[in-house]
């Protein structure tokens, strides 16, 4: 399948590419690791006068630790994340859920920011992101604005981001002591998009209660659907089967997602309850080793 | 019609081309350079028939641009075989009757040989989750991990 014709640029700094989106407007689209934006291109489900490819723009990609704060630049390939012996140790969900993603030649062509920016519902990070806490930091024509996760997701496929914005950075809290998260996804394949999937950050206090909890659900409706209630509901508690299993009830009652070929409504939300309780009690446990 | 100047290095020898920008990888190789090692399989980023190793990382030249690879070093499996000797990954493939159809071979032996470059001595495990990319639709996966494995004290 060939897609439908185009005009490829390849800006060398951040302000080229910006100047590109300003001109071209709706007609341009920033080519990131074009995991999702080719087979749409392909498939001719979507179409794009010019791609702006963000590729070769220095200082974009990198994970490091700097002034409290987990930063990824947008162009780092989920293969680095995979690789990085930081997010092993200390962000147990990132570990959890990078493995899980598309399949390993996906993993390194893709991108952490297209991963995030997409507005895909299926798409994991954006969930994980939500649970984190997370900070995106996008730069536009007019400089440098940070949106945080749990307010960048407006629609399918709609996001915060303005068409002449570009999101450079994801910005995470580094988890104080005693803090643990998990992602829990099925699905039926490799390469396969979640049946359901949900991100737990947790953080506990002296006594071992829930000191602060983030919760996000992945494939459970239009936009990654944060799961705010069942994590306040868990605050301030000692988590044990019972309060695990109520707030795994209360976020897979929040679950809207639609019927398809991986299953019909209830069975969705039935295992987004199942996901729900193991990722509460696999970060918990994470938790309190930490 | 954009068109594109490029140059990329294929299996060590400097080429280059004039390109559409919609031109996939795998066109570029196959129709263009007349490499037709490189297979076209599932065409929607699926099934991994298409690997190449741009850069050292095996990825799908389906879902990649040709102008993207601009200045990339690619090898294809026309690269494997060295001076008339098959690379360890393809004498396991031979030895350890690693293919039926042979279409999803090409893919299977470049992750592989990505694999093994980073690591000398995968558990079963590890090489299973290296070719979780790669589909092979005659099933034949127990054997193309003993391809591997033979691949792998071969070059150890």
């Amino acid at each position: 399948m060939i897609p439908a014709p185009f005009d490829y640029h390849r800006p060398s700094s951040l302000d080229e590419a910006i100047g590109l989106l300003t001109k071209h407007g709706e007609q341009a689209k920033v080519l990131s690791g074009g995991m999702s934006l080719l087979p749409t291109l392909k498939l001719r489900l979507g179409s794009f006068a010019h791609l702006v490819d963000i590729n070769r723009i220095p200082g974009l990609d990198g994970i490091k630790e700097e002034g409290g704060a987990l930063r990824i630049g947008a162009m780092t390939r989920q293969a680095a994340l995979e690789r990085s012996e930081l997010i092993r140790k200390k962000y147990p969900i990132l570990a959890d859920a990078v493995p899980l993603i598309a399949d390993p030649l996906v993993r390194n062509r893709g991108t952490v920011g297209g991963n995030v920016a997409n507005g895909d519902p299926a798409n994991d990070q954006p969930a994980i992101m939500i649970a984190l806490g997370a900070t995106l930091v996008a730069r536009g024509p007019k400089g440098e604005r940070t949106i945080a996760a749990n307010k960048f997701y407006t629609g399918l496929y709609e996001t915060a981001l303005a068409r002449d914005e570009i999101l450079t950075e994801i910005r995470i809290p580094v988890p104080p002591a005693k803090s643990g998260g998990a992602y829990q996804k099925l699905k039926r394949k490799t390469g396969d998009f979640a049946v359901a999937a949900v991100a737990v950050q947790m953080t506990l206090d002296a006594r071992g209660a829930v000191a602060s909890c983030g919760m996000a659900l992945t494939n459970a409706g239009p936009t990654p659907l944060e799961a705010a209630e069942a994590a306040k509901f868990l605050t301030g508690k000692t988590p044990d089967a019972k309060t695990i299993a109520e707030a795994a009830k209360m976020a897979a009652a929040k679950c809207n997602p639609s019927a398809d070929h991986r299953g019909s409504v209830e069975y969705k939300k039935d295992m987004a309850r199942v996901l729900a309780a193991r990722a509460l009690q696999t970060a918990f446990e994470r938790a309190g080793r930490g | 019609m954009a068109m594109h100047k490029i140059s990329v290095t294929v299996n060590g020898a400097a080429r280059e081309a004039e390109v559409e920008s919609r031109l996939l990888l795998v066109h570029l190789l196959r129709e263009v350079f007349r490499m037709t090692g490189t297979h076209v399989g599932c065409d929607t980023s699926h099934c991994g028939a298409c690997t190449v190793i741009l850069d050292g990382n095996p990825v799908k030249s389906c879902t990649l641009l040709a102008v993207q690879a601009d200045g990339c070093k690619i090898t294809t499996v026309e690269g494997l075989e060295q001076g008339g000797k098959l690379h360890p990954v393809q004498e396991g493939f031979t030895e350890k009757h690693g293919l039926q159809c042979g279409f999803c071979t090409p893919g299977m032996m470049l992750s592989s040989v990505a694999l093994l470059e980073r690591n000398k001595n995968p558990s079963e495990q590890e090489i299973r989750e290296a070719i979780a990319g790669n589909l092979c639709r005659c099933t034949g996966y127990v054997n193309i991990i003993k391809a591997v494995q033979y691949a792998a004290e071969k070059m150890r």
